[in-house]
């Protein structure tokens, strides 16, 4: 390891820092590019003059209802969301609908790691688990959401006891967490049974038990293998939070917000990128959630160097 | 690694109250609704078919202005969304109460639904297909041959029948967006468009050419009320089965319907107290847009023919004939047979509309007068 003052890594967290709002920089200069240059309605090919809708579109229209300047997407989400007295500005309401979201996406995330690594478990104490287990995991996947939606909303709202009854928000947290298990279950699996048969003998000849094979090398060793893992859980929690709030009707996220705003696509163009926007910022902040999560857990991260 | 660990630690304290915050910003729904109730109300479930918008107007205004609370019902309004069938939802027991359209509450009920229209809210059609002025299309007939965009989902099924009646050929369905532009990119020739939602986001659409906003003048719009192929839309719905075994339930079925009548005559007076009642439930659409919307469902409402909610059987059996008579561009049909006899009821709504006569409620609107909304750039 090479020796690092406070000094030198405070100016390379700056300089991280400042590579990323270039990049946000460079994205806004090539969306203004693109505007400016590009066909005000886009390049279609194979169109028949007369008939309407004809052509294969390849490149899309540059008009201000297509692809508004992003100062006016700026400027829209500063202004209030209506002219009701008292309402708060576009931004804000964006805001606090992604933090709904993100909390959401957060248990949704944490309900699917905990399912997820009990299944990586099973299927590594049993193979006969493993066997019977991983092929519904994997096609657990193929099931597409909005068939499967409705169905959890439904099942849910026969859930009733004492004072406990379901609420649409529980939907949408087991749809987020139905996404991320499924590459937590993998990841950590593949993790588990990275050990090399040495290192397992190795264990095997100190007489350690199971459980200690599994605190003492298998479960460092799956840390690599883990850390991506928790990084796509995280982004299909977001994508299933977003997602099953449009379908299964849950109000005061982010999901909903797109579905409110996308009628004001005509006549107000800039008002639907806000809460388009505000998902991409729910997906930043949950991966750096995740990458400080990879910081805590890589002293565990233990790697054998090459004899 | 220190420091690792504490912005670790942080991260998860952070993350943690994120989840908290999570849970009780969902939860205070719940704590409205079991709090509402001080053991005296009846706990009742409304759900409606799209997102809280004047559209539902009379529902929260009921609510708002205690109307049902004074009856003795606690209701919770649940807005709808993508993937929820009001009518599906209802027949499964979830809901008490559902608003749906009554072509495609008659396919659930053909499909196994059990479930009764109790109050006829919107005597008119909302449905419309909007072109271009400079387009021809003035009436059904023209839209042979032509880019035609619907929603699909039941939504279609008033389009056809026009099509249908008017012998129209060759014409290509296309799967309407939620926004216009189709329409004004000319990519569709003509648009399925709600009075109130759909046609207001086009008026509320900047022109490029004058740089102003689109004019009436610009659009031809065939109204399917004209046409003479409407279909019943907005309808309370209840359970059949409870109905009929459940005293209290039918009971309350009366409630319920009184308590919105009531929320509706409101709306008809005051439209704009009907775009505050939503906005304050949450909706984010444009001020002006939202009472463009409220002044436009009045229309659909008053004046009302028989009473607000009365069914009118020559309307019912016309949609009910049109449904039967109707293939979609799948060749599919509404229903094949007839609808049994409890698809609908003026038992309760005619027991609620007594009730407010007797109270000398107004229930009939015949002196009424849309307000002219001006729409605002962008529905603001």
């Amino acid at each position: 390891m090479t020796t690092t003052t406070p000094a030198t890594r405070r100016a390379r967290r700056w300089r991280a820092v400042l590579w990323g709002v270039l990049g946000l920089v460079a994205l806004a200069a090539v969306w203004e590019l693109y505007k400016l240059v590009g066909p005000a309605d886009g390049w279609l090919i194979g169109a028949r003059e007369g008939v309407t809708g004809s052509g294969i579109r390849l490149l899309p229209r540059t008009s201000d209802q297509a692809m508004p300047h992003t100062w006016e997407m700026l400027a829209r989400a500063a202004t209030p969301v209506t002219r009701a007295p008292g309402a708060l500005p576009l931004g804000v309401v964006v805001l606090l609908a992604a933090l709904v979201s993100l909390g959401i996406a957060a248990l949704g995330w944490l309900v699917g790691v905990v399912v997820g690594f009990a299944l990586a478990l099973l299927m590594l104490g049993f193979r006969i688990a493993e066997r019977a287990v991983l092929p519904f995991v994997i096609l657990s996947q193929t099931v597409p959401l909005i068939a499967l939606a409705p169905l959890i909303r439904n099942w849910g709202s026969r859930l009733e006891f004492g004072a406990f009854s379901w609420e649409s928000w529980m939907s949408v947290v087991i749809i987020a967490s139905y996404l991320a298990f499924f590459p937590v279950a993998v990841g950590a699996l593949r993790g588990l049974q990275s050990p090399e048969a040495a290192d397992l003998d190795l264990m095997r000849s100190y007489a350690a038990g199971w459980w200690t094979t599994l605190f003492r090398l298998r479960l460092p060793a799956s840390v690599p293998f883990l850390i991506p893992a928790l990084r796509l859980a995280a982004a299909n929690a977001v994508v299933g939070t977003v997602v099953a709030e449009i379908s299964v009707g849950f109000s005061g996220g982010i999901g909903r917000l797109i579905l409110e705003t996308a009628v004001a696509a005509s006549s107000d163009p800039a008002k639907p990128w806000s809460p388009i926007l505000g998902a991409v910022l729910l997906g930043l902040v949950a991966a750096g959630f995740v990458a400080l999560l990879a910081a805590f857990l890589s002293p565990f991260r233990r790697q054998e160097t090459a004899a | 690694m220190m420091r690792n660990r504490i912005i670790a630690g942080a991260a998860a304290a952070a993350a943690t109250a994120l989840v908290l915050a999570g849970c009780t910003s969902g939860g205070t729904d719940t704590d409205d609704a079991t709090d509402g109730g001080d053991g005296e109300l009846t706990p009742v479930t409304l759900q409606l078919q799209w997102l809280t918008q004047a559209q539902f107007g009379g529902y929260y205004l009921a609510q708002a202005n205690g109307y049902w609370e004074d009856l003795g019902l606690d209701v919770e309004i649940i807005p709808g969304a993508v993937d929820i069938v009001p009518q599906d939802v209802l027949a499964a027991g979830d809901v008490d109460f559902a608003i749906a359209w009554v072509p495609k509450a008659l396919a659930s009920i053909e499909a196994g639904a059990n479930i009764t229209n109790i109050a006829q809210i919107f005597e008119r059609s909302g449905t419309l297909q909007v072109a271009w002025a400079d387009s021809g299309i003035e009436g059904p007939a023209d839209l042979s041959n032509k880019q035609v965009g619907s929603w699909g989902f039941g939504n279609e099924w008033e389009l056809f029948a026009g099509l249908t009646e008017a012998n129209a050929s060759g014409y290509t369905i296309v799967q309407q967006n939620f926004d216009m532009n189709a329409l004004l990119n000319r990519e569709i020739d003509a648009a399925q468009a709600m009075t109130y939602n759909e046609y207001a986001q086009l008026l509320e659409a900047v022109n490029p050419e004058t740089g102003e906003l689109y004019q009436p003048e610009d659009f031809s719009v065939i109204d399917w009320n004209e046409v003479g192929t409407s279909m019943l839309q907005d309808a309370i719905w209840a359970n059949t089965e409870r109905l009929e075994s459940d005293e209290e339930y039918a009971d309350t079925a009366v409630k319920l319907i009184q308590g919105a009548i009531l929320g509706w005559i409101d709306q008809r007076d005051d439209p704009q107290a009907a775009a505050d009642a939503v906005t304050a439930a949450g909706s984010t659409l444009g001020t002006s847009h939202q009472l463009w919307m409220a002044n436009e469902i009045n229309k659909l409402i008053w004046p009302s023919t028989d009473g607000i909610g009365h069914i009118n059987e020559i309307a019912w059996d016309a949609t009910v004939e049109m449904a039967l008579g109707t293939k979609n561009q799948d060749g599919a049909q509404v229903i094949t047979t007839d609808p049994p006899d409890t698809a609908y009821t003026n038992e309760y709504v005619d027991q609620a509309l007594e009730n407010l006569e007797a109270d000398g409620v107004d229930i009939l609107g015949a002196d009424y007068e849309p307000i002219e909304v001006t729409l605002e750039e962008g529905g603001n």
